[in-house]
């Protein structure tokens, strides 16, 4: 057993002001990196294309204008702007320029766009017309696939228009050996190359562009050592020209050299975190066990004597600021789906050692005592929770959790190493894993898991069940016969089950497509420089260079799906309280509830169909008119009164969520139903699918996209959110919930499974709150739960936070898996959070 | 297993009375009628009609041990995880003696701790009965001058006090006193005292917890359509409940803390 000093270590005052600084006004969106990439891209047509993008990296360093905030003492910033962001056109742009004038008012995390920035960026985006990545995935789609991206059975918005990201790299390495030891393994790799090798021109060309990578980013480093020295030579405070000249000489020491002290360490970890995301663009580039390879240089220091714990503590504290001034801007859509600037890094402390041993040391403190201190939601804090963990680190983690911050979220490794051993992986990897973005458990440095790449909505293909595959006045999915004239349960099944497989099949097509244009176009030579085993193999990640290659496209709306499933089984089959066709109606009157514009369109469209279908023809006019009609319909109050009917009959049916077998493995077999095809399928990078069970907050604006449900859910709400039951439908308790929760077999869905539960504070007071809130998490997790998250709010507050948000502006919530500041969401994604079951426990 | 008795809720994730994570049977029944109850669907064992949210409900079932224990069961992770376990609460689970017993003795077949939220009002014999089943009492004491309780309870205390002394005596089960601090009846520092002397003078008790009035049990009381006897009585202020705490403190040997 470890031994660690857990004591707490005050905060310093420096990181208050830092934080302030931070936040005092709105992000802004910057240029320069968009003109530079163009530049260097100008320069260097007809070379191959990862010389061009390692040339590319070089001239960004080298001109990206570079600041040190006041009193930060770990440097490097990616904008001139506290929380501004650069943009990325070699991946898309369109989106962009069509939201310039809105981007600065939109409620999901708007971005002030000056005119000036506007005008360059559109100089610098012409150039990009035909090249992005985007553009060349779609030209590799298949028609059918177009179609079911334009119907919303699944969107893989996130790498069509951005880059990927998701990936946790060597930092122990940069550490150890310095940049200058990975540009060594590069060259000793190149003087093994032999002139008769057949991929010796595509690799000595990587490795060449590996070793570009990295002098450029130790010149860039020592562009902030030279920053620092001039600032020195202009600072009147004493002890901030002390501290400038140390930032001058580490920065010229790291990430060329291997760190020697703590301090270097930290600011070494820091350039690599922030250059990854201006060569890639991508999200969810996640630190992974910060605690573990960092201690090394902590140890070291203590040992020493030349580190005290409070200085220790100040410089965690400072890169947690930091990882908040790192920020992106998404099309508005995207905004919608990730709400809350959330970029994703997710820092892990606790678990194992590769030999299976508890991890725990005085840093897996340090760092939930540094999310207490700097109180923002980055970094996504998670901690690993096995069999042998420390009570005490559970306890500090359930503090962290009571203040309502929505960090940490709890992982179990005995669910998740086996998974992960059940995808190839070795025990010894799998023992170190750390967790990417939300809730996708992998191993570090060493893979390439593709792990946000879609969003399935389970609930659309249930919606073709009932319309034939007809929808918005097309066949936009197959055929499985008139739903009317299934006459067992199991014939329902059975169309959904197809149903499911088509678009699945479609999902796989859009990914593959996408990667392949990834592949193609945006190799990132330096980001896979730190991942295995690209040097030795000589190609980049982006072409299959990792140990460990996956795709986890994520499936979401169980709850909906099984509560569904439940119903049609339980009212139309067995009981026969309802026929099919009154359930086919009721769903697309919205169960006599109303109609917005999609609903009443897709009335039209289906009148339309049916007029056609006896050879009339249908023009645009007459289906605007019947949507005017549809709006200004009354149904007869009979109808109205039979669908309020079937809307009880529904609402006193069992619903997942309260612990009742019958309905849980309806919702066990419903995951299975996504999980289970998709692992027989392949990526272009040699690796397989493995699905994810969680839809970050996509569940609000893909649920908008969704008819009614038969589980009772009208059209256009949210859809469940992640694993968890759907709002307000469980009502047994928490251990209830955990449990029906737990019944999904939570292994194969090794992409990760999200579970959301909200606490009300009285659940957690006092220390014997803390440590029942310790064993709710362990009985979940020994029942085979994968993850668990916490919102510690009571409805009131969010109530109140969403008339005043001018007085709850560090209000931090968890949204999915990751937490943002509550009044940066969306209204629809707020409601959707107080919806969420608060689980009381007053009587 | 096949005795059946009625009960009108079963909750889960109870973490406010007794250790740990709990699931809590809800007895149907009670032989006082407080006025300050919060659980008025407790106290007739008739089976009746409550509205809950505009809705009609039925309170009262009756059920099998086998049945509760099925449910029980299904929190065991929580239990081992928590020290947790099942507890018994009402009305007064002890006027099912038989159904009571056999639920104990099925959570104890099988190593789920034990617990009962009761006055001990119980005929002879029925709290030797259970004792050897039982791992916390948490026993209520709402006053100690009989005429008073027999005003604001119906029932005089002596029986309670007798068994408490039984339950003490035995020394086969902790027992914690429980006292709900209500306003107008008992919430004067000398009642108060006057109960934790009793408390600590019976033999193995270390805890006492004050229990402050609360009007959540308003709207039920609406339900059944009956006139809620407290009327506007507020909640007692934290300050006077924390002046209650350390008086206790200071006069015996007991904890004392403010809640379950």
């Amino acid at each position: 057993m470890v031994t660690y000093n857990s004591t707490p270590v005050a905060k310093s005052h420096r990181i208050g002001r830092l934080v302030e600084h931070l936040f005092a006004k709105m992000p802004e969106i910057e240029a320069s990196r968009a003109e530079l990439i163009t530049e260097a891209y100008q320069q260097t047509e007809g070379l191959p294309t990862i010389i061009r993008k390692a040339r590319a990296l070089e001239h960004i360093l080298k001109n990206l204008p570079i600041i040190i905030r006041p009193e930060e003492l770990i440097v490097g910033s990616t904008t001139l702007a506290p929380r501004g962001c650069q943009t990325y056109p070699e991946f898309s742009y369109e989106w962009l320029e069509a939201e310039f004038d809105t981007v600065a008012a939109r409620s999901a995390d708007p971005f002030y766009i000056s005119d000036d920035t506007k005008e360059r960026l559109l100089k610098a985006n012409a150039y990009w017309k035909g090249k992005t990545t985007s553009e060349l995935a779609t030209s590799y789609m298949a028609p059918e696939t177009l179609r079911a991206m334009k119907h919303n059975f699944f969107t893989p918005g996130n790498y069509f228009y951005n880059g990927v990201g998701h990936v946790t790299v060597q930092y122990d390495q940069v550490l150890r050996l310095g940049l200058k030891g990975i540009r060594g393994k590069a060259e000793k790799e190149m003087e093994e190359c032999r002139f008769g090798d057949p991929d010796y021109a595509t690799k000595m060309r990587f490795l060449e562009a590996v070793v570009i990578s990295c002098d450029a980013v130790i010149a860039y480093a020592n562009r902030y050592a030279v920053l620092a020295e001039e600032m020195a030579g202009r600072e009147k405070d004493a002890g901030r020209q002390k501290e400038l000249m140390r930032i001058s000489e580490i920065c010229r020491r790291v990430p060329e050299h291997p760190a020697e002290s703590f301090q270097e360490a930290c600011q070494s970890f820091w350039f690599i975190q922030q250059v990854l995301q201006i060569e890639s663009s991508g999200h969810s580039i996640s630190p992974g066990r910060f605690d573990q390879y960092m201690y090394p240089y902590y140890e070291k220091d203590r040992q020493a004597g030349t580190l005290t714990r409070e200085y220790a503590q100040e410089l965690i504290d400072c890169i947690w600021v930091k990882l908040n001034d790192l920020n992106k801007c998404r099309d508005a859509a995207s905004a919608e789906g990730f709400a809350g600037y959330s970029l994703f890094q997710n820092l892990i402390v606790g678990g194992q050692t590769a030999d299976g041993r508890d991890a725990t040391n005085d840093l897996s403190f340090m760092c939930i005592d540094a999310s207490h201190h700097v109180f923002l939601p980055q970094p996504s804090l998670s901690i690993r929770v096995w069999n042998g963990s420390s009570k005490e680190l559970l306890l500090r983690a359930a503090e962290l959790t009571r203040t309502g911050i929505g960090l940490p979220a709890y992982y179990n490794d005995e669910v998740i190493i086996p998974a992960l051993i059940n995808r190839g992986i070795s025990m010894d990897d799998a023992r170190g894993y750390n967790i990417i973005g939300c809730v996708e458990p992998q191993v570090p440095g060493k893979t390439d898991g593709w792990h946000d790449a879609a969003f399935f909505n389970m609930c659309r293909p249930l919606e073709m069940v009932f319309s034939n595959g007809y929808d918005g006045g097309e066949q936009a999915s197959i055929q499985t016969g008139e739903v009317e004239s299934f006459r067992t349960f199991e014939e329902f099944y059975e169309a959904y089950e197809k149903q499911m497989n088509y678009n699945i099949s479609l999902l796989v097509n859009a990914d593959n497509a996408i990667d392949l244009a990834h592949a193609a176009l945006c190799p990132l030579p330096f980001l896979s420089c730190l991942v295995d085993d690209c040097i030795r193999k000589g190609i980049s990640v982006q072409e299959g260079g990792a140990v460990y290659n996956f795709t986890g496209p994520q499936g979401f709306g169980i709850a909906n799906v099984a509560d569904s499933l439940y119903t049609v089984k339980k009212l139309v089959f067995e009981e026969k309280k309802v026929t099919m066709g009154e359930l086919k109606r009721a769903l697309s009157m919205n169960f006599g509830k109303g109609f917005d514009e999609i609903t009443a369109r897709e009335i039209a469209l289906q009148v339309g169909r049916e007029l056609a279908a006896r050879g009339q023809e249908v023009t645009e006019e007459m289906i605007a008119a019947t949507i005017r009609q549809v709006l200004a319909m009354e149904l007869p109050e009979a109808e109205k009164k039979r669908y309020q009917e079937i809307l009880d009959l529904i609402d006193e049916l069992p619903k997942f969520g309260n612990d009742l077998d019958e309905v849980d493995s309806m919702a066990r077999e419903a995951a299975y139903l996504y999980t289970r095809p998709l692992q027989q399928y392949r990526n272009p990078r040699g690796g397989i699918f493995q699905a994810g069970l969680y839809p970050v907050s996509a569940n609000v604006p893909l649920g908008a996209q969704t008819g009614a449900t038969p589980d009772g859910r009208l059209a256009h709400t949210p859809v469940a959110d992640g694993v968890s039951p759907s709002s307000g439908r469980d009502v047994n308790g928490p251990t209830a919930a955990c449990n029906s929760v737990a019944r999904l077999d939570h292994s194969i869905a090794s992409n990760g499974t999200l579970f959301n539960m909200k606490m009300h504070p009285t659940a957690m007071s006092g220390q014997k709150g803390l440590e029942n809130f310790v064993s709710l998490i362990r009985g979940y997790f020994d029942q085979k739960g994968m993850h668990m998250q916490f919102n510690v709010v009571d409805r009131q507050t969010l109530l109140d936070a969403q008339k005043n948000p001018e007085k709850y502006s560090g209000l931090v919530v968890r949204v999915a898996g990751y937490s943002a500041l509550f009044t940066t969401l969306s209204k629809s994604l707020q409601d959707d959070i107080i919806r969420r079951t608060e689980q009381a426990v007053n009587r | 297993m096949n005795v059946s008795g009625r009960i009108f809720d079963i909750q889960r994730y109870s973490i406010h009375d007794g250790a740990g994570i709990r699931t809590i049977i809800f007895l149907k029944g009670c032989a006082l009628r407080c006025r300050w109850c919060c659980n008025p669907e407790s106290q007739s064992f008739d089976i009746e009609s409550m509205t809950v949210n505009g809705r009609r409900k039925t309170m009262g079932r009756d059920v099998t041990v086998m049945e509760v224990m099925q449910t029980v069961k299904r929190d065991m992770p929580y239990y081992s995880r928590s020290d947790g376990g099942l507890t018994l609460s009402g009305g007064e689970c002890l006027l099912q003696p038989e159904f009571a017993k056999a639920l104990l003795m099925a959570a104890k077949d099988i190593g789920i701790n034990t617990a009962i939220e009761s006055m001990g009002y119980a005929g002879d014999g029925t709290v030797e009965g259970i004792l050897p089943y039982l791992d916390t009492y948490l026993m209520d004491v709402k006053h100690m001058n009989p005429k008073k309780h027999a005003e604001f309870t119906g029932k005089e205390n002596t029986r309670m006090l007798e068994n408490a002394k039984r339950v003490a005596e035995s020394g086969l089960t902790e027992l914690i006193i429980r006292v709900p601090v209500v306003p107008g009846f008992n919430e004067t520092e000398e009642e108060i005292l006057a109960i934790a002397s009793f408390a600590d003078s019976l033999s193995g008790v270390e805890e006492i917890h004050l229990l402050p009035y609360h009007s959540y049990g308003r709207g039920k009381y609406e339900g059944l359509g009956r006139a809620y006897p407290m009327g506007d009585v507020q909640t007692p202020p934290p300050e006077h409940m924390q002046m209650l705490r350390a008086s206790v403190e200071r006069h015996t040997g007991l904890r004392c803390q403010i809640g379950g």
